[in-house]
């Protein structure tokens, strides 16, 4: 079995179902049409634009240029994570806690990866190391802004709760265990979820791509495996990375609740 | 022996004070005139600067949670962190002994917190800071949900402790309550703190 290639024209008849959806938007006064055009809109743009860099990039084979690539990637899910938060630190951290978190994570993992399982010559061959990153960082990304998000709000519109137990005595990491739990719990149901439905509910993107491109079913299995096993490792990694600098950063050497420090986008 | 030397945030102009064991002072003031703020500084809630010392030991010498045993705030609406009252105490059966004195009849420790009213939380907040036996309880308006028979009591059980040697910092809208509880009344306004005159 081979794999055959999509004419622009298969793409654009998909495409038509969203238009339909779109239709239905405008009809029932849903007010999601305008939304909807404009991600597949960018979604159309950003993964022309990153084929062509891709094939580029794996022309080269260059360490710099991969590297760069990486950086880049991590740059923008420290955006996106930071978008998706409700409350976000003021300053730097705002920025550089969720992303700085994923660097750590999804840098760790990727490289342990591409060093030990994948036999790729070089060992940072971007066919292999940029998609790698792309789902580990992903999925960390969901994992650290959902974790991130339950943590502040938490720790804000609970606060008469976590000062309460400060003005007790209790030390501040006692007064922000139920946070604390909540927003790893966030974090990871995600990817506990995904591992425990892959397969009987769907089956993973990857699996399925491979599978559409001829490989056999039980190696596109061990290679979704392998994947599984690294975006869950790379997400744990990420949330708790996140979740532990914001604690540090959401209170002060006298363990007050610094709620000073957040601020609404 | 309490001593408050140039305590200053925002909002706040300095304060300096001085309390011996078993001593009581009221401060009253408008709402948003700084009472809560100074009450959160002293017990190192909130940044601050300037000294505060305990038996001659600076708040800085220990860590922050330590201070905050000694010296408790309790706010007017104290949060409730796990599902029933008994729970949020560190020693419920020596508040057990109190229960009655405030008011209480049957188990309350057993039920959930969603059942407790306002003034019931109130005073199980009260409560629940003082079996940890602190040195100091700045409280922040303790009976400002309590009818006047309840406050009696809550008033009665502060006297005892402050009989004891327990020093209490209090803001009150009370002036009747005010009277009752101390000769040293201040009135906070603007942020800034002065002694009332008798």
């Amino acid at each position: 079995m081979t794999y055959s290639d999509l004419s622009y024209w298969d793409i654009g008849t998909a495409a038509l179902l969203l238009c339909i959806n779109a239709g239905l938007s405008i009809y029932y006064q849903l007010g999601v049409a305008k939304r909807l055009l404009i991600a597949a809109m960018r979604m159309v743009v950003q993964l022309t634009l990153v084929g062509l860099v891709l094939k580029a990039l794996f022309a080269t084979v260059s360490p710099w240029l991969t590297l760069l690539c990486a950086l880049a990637m991590i740059a923008f899910a420290g955006r996106e994570a930071m978008a998706r938060q409700d409350r976000t630190f003021v300053g730097f951290w705002g920025y550089g806690l969720g992303t700085l978190s994923m660097l750590m994570a999804a840098g760790v993992v990727t490289l342990f990866a591409m060093t030990t399982q994948f036999h790729a010559d070089p060992w940072y061959d971007p066919r292999y190391a940029i998609p790698v990153l792309g789902m580990i960082l992903g999925n960390t990304m969901s994992g650290v802004s959902l974790a991130l998000d339950r943590l502040l709000s938490d720790a804000d519109n609970g606060r008469a709760k976590i000062e309460a137990r400060l003005a007790l005595g209790q030390s501040f990491r006692t007064a922000m265990r139920e946070p604390l739990k909540g927003a790893m719990r966030a974090g990871l149901i995600p990817t506990v979820n995904g591992m425990a439905a892959a397969g009987l509910v769907s089956l993973p993107g990857m699996m399925t791509g491979q599978i559409l491109a001829g490989v056999d079913p039980v190696e596109a299995v061990k290679y979704q495996l392998l994947i599984m096993f690294l975006i869950a490792g790379g997400t744990a990694l990420g949330v708790f990375c996140a979740v532990m600098l914001a604690l540090n950063r959401i209170t002060d050497p006298r363990q007050r609740l610094r709620l000073d420090r957040l601020q609404l986008p | 022996m309490l001593n408050i030397d140039q305590l200053s945030r925002a909002i706040l102009q300095p304060i300096s004070l001085r309390f011996p064991d078993g001593c009581c002072i009221v401060v009253r003031g408008a709402s948003g005139s700084g009472k809560s703020l100074m009450l959160r500084a002293i017990a190192d809630l909130d940044p601050s600067t300037g000294q505060v010392s305990l038996d001659g030991i600076d708040r800085n010498e220990m860590p922050a949670h330590e201070w905050r045993r000694r010296v408790t705030y309790v706010a007017a609406d104290s949060g409730w962190w796990l599902e029933r009252v008994g729970e949020h105490f560190e020693a419920p059966d020596i508040a057990a002994g109190y229960l009655v004195r405030l008011g209480f009849h049957g188990d309350v420790m057993a039920w959930p917190v969603t059942r407790l009213s306002t003034g019931e939380r109130q005073r199980l907040a009260l409560l629940r800071a003082m079996v940890q036996n602190p040195r100091v309880l700045l409280l922040d308006e303790p009976t400002s949900a309590l009818d006047p028979e309840a406050t009696a009591k809550v008033e009665s059980v502060l006297h005892e402790k402050i009989a004891a040697g327990v020093i209490v910092i209090m803001v009150t809208h009370d002036a009747a309550q005010a009277k009752r509880m101390s000769k040293r009344r201040y009135q906070m306004k603007d942020g800034a703190l002065s002694e009332e005159s008798a």
